[in-house]
């Protein structure tokens, strides 16, 4: 065999199986979990405001701010808040219970982040209705899943 | 396991109060690996809460999402005079407390 067809074979061999691979869509982690959160109820967008930098240089610790617009009366209060990531290896990331009691739907924390991704916050309402923001961010370098 | 905890000594009855606090904790993921190549244990705080005299108003369920040392801000409203109750736990049951005062005037 001639080296150059030799080649060309090789190369077509190796570029075939890349194919399926790439055509495979991956399902979104944090689409499951919501309809295990909402159990069948309409998660909207919007009443949430999920404040994350648009570039994190350190996704060890990433400054995370979500506010909810609620009068946050005994009638009408937000009773948790949900925090979701696609692409950590945990897509669940936290939960906040709160209840009329807290005044001001906000809650101020800072947050792991493998990689660039999409954060979904969502907000569980008193009457049953789900809300939410999503945010993303670039990290320049990655929350470290292995240190080696 | 330390914290430190930032409220306001003295608040009007009714005020919406900020609340603070820093948790000494490593927060471990489960995805590291030690100097000889075995992997560390996930040990995170898992729940913490607050309860002002005696009730609960705020309660977090964290995971290996929340950066080592974790720092929670969250609010409430200034009610009574009495104490906030912190409290934690990690997935090894190491748990910790704190308390802090408050002055409330009407």
């Amino acid at each position: 065999m001639k080296r150059r067809a030799f080649l060309a074979g090789v190369g077509g061999a190796m570029a075939v199986p890349l194919l399926p691979g790439a055509a495979l869509a991956q399902a979104n982690p944090v689409e499951a979990q919501l309809r295990t959160l909402a159990q069948g109820a309409p998660v909207k967008k919007g009443r949430v405001h999920l404040e994350l930098p648009q570039l994190a240089d350190n996704g060890n610790s990433v400054a995370m701010k979500v506010s909810v617009e609620s009068p946050m009366t005994a009638a009408d209060h937000v009773k948790a808040i949900h925090l979701y990531s696609d692409r950590n290896p945990v897509t669940h990331m936290a939960t906040f219970h709160l209840g009329p009691r807290a005044g001001k739907a906000e809650v101020s924390s800072r947050v792991r982040l493998a990689g660039s991704q999409r954060v979904t916050a969502v907000a569980q309402m008193s009457d049953g209705s789900f809300w939410s923001d999503t945010a993303e961010v670039v990290v320049t370098l990655s929350a470290c899943l292995d240190e080696s | 396991m330390a914290a430190r905890i930032q409220i306001p000594k003295q608040a009007k009855r009714g005020e919406v109060i900020e609340v603070r606090i820093v948790i000494q904790h490593a927060m471990e993921t489960g995805y590291r690996h030690d100097d000889v190549g075995h992997l560390i244990k996930r040990n995170v705080i898992n729940t913490f809460s607050c309860r002002y005299n005696g009730s609960e108003v705020f309660r977090a369920d964290l995971s290996s999402g929340i950066s080592a040392n974790p720092y929670l801000q969250f609010h409430t409203v200034a009610e009574a005079s009495g104490e906030f109750e912190f409290y934690w736990i990690d997935d090894e049951g190491m748990q910790g407390s704190e308390r802090q005062s408050i002055v409330v005037t009407p």
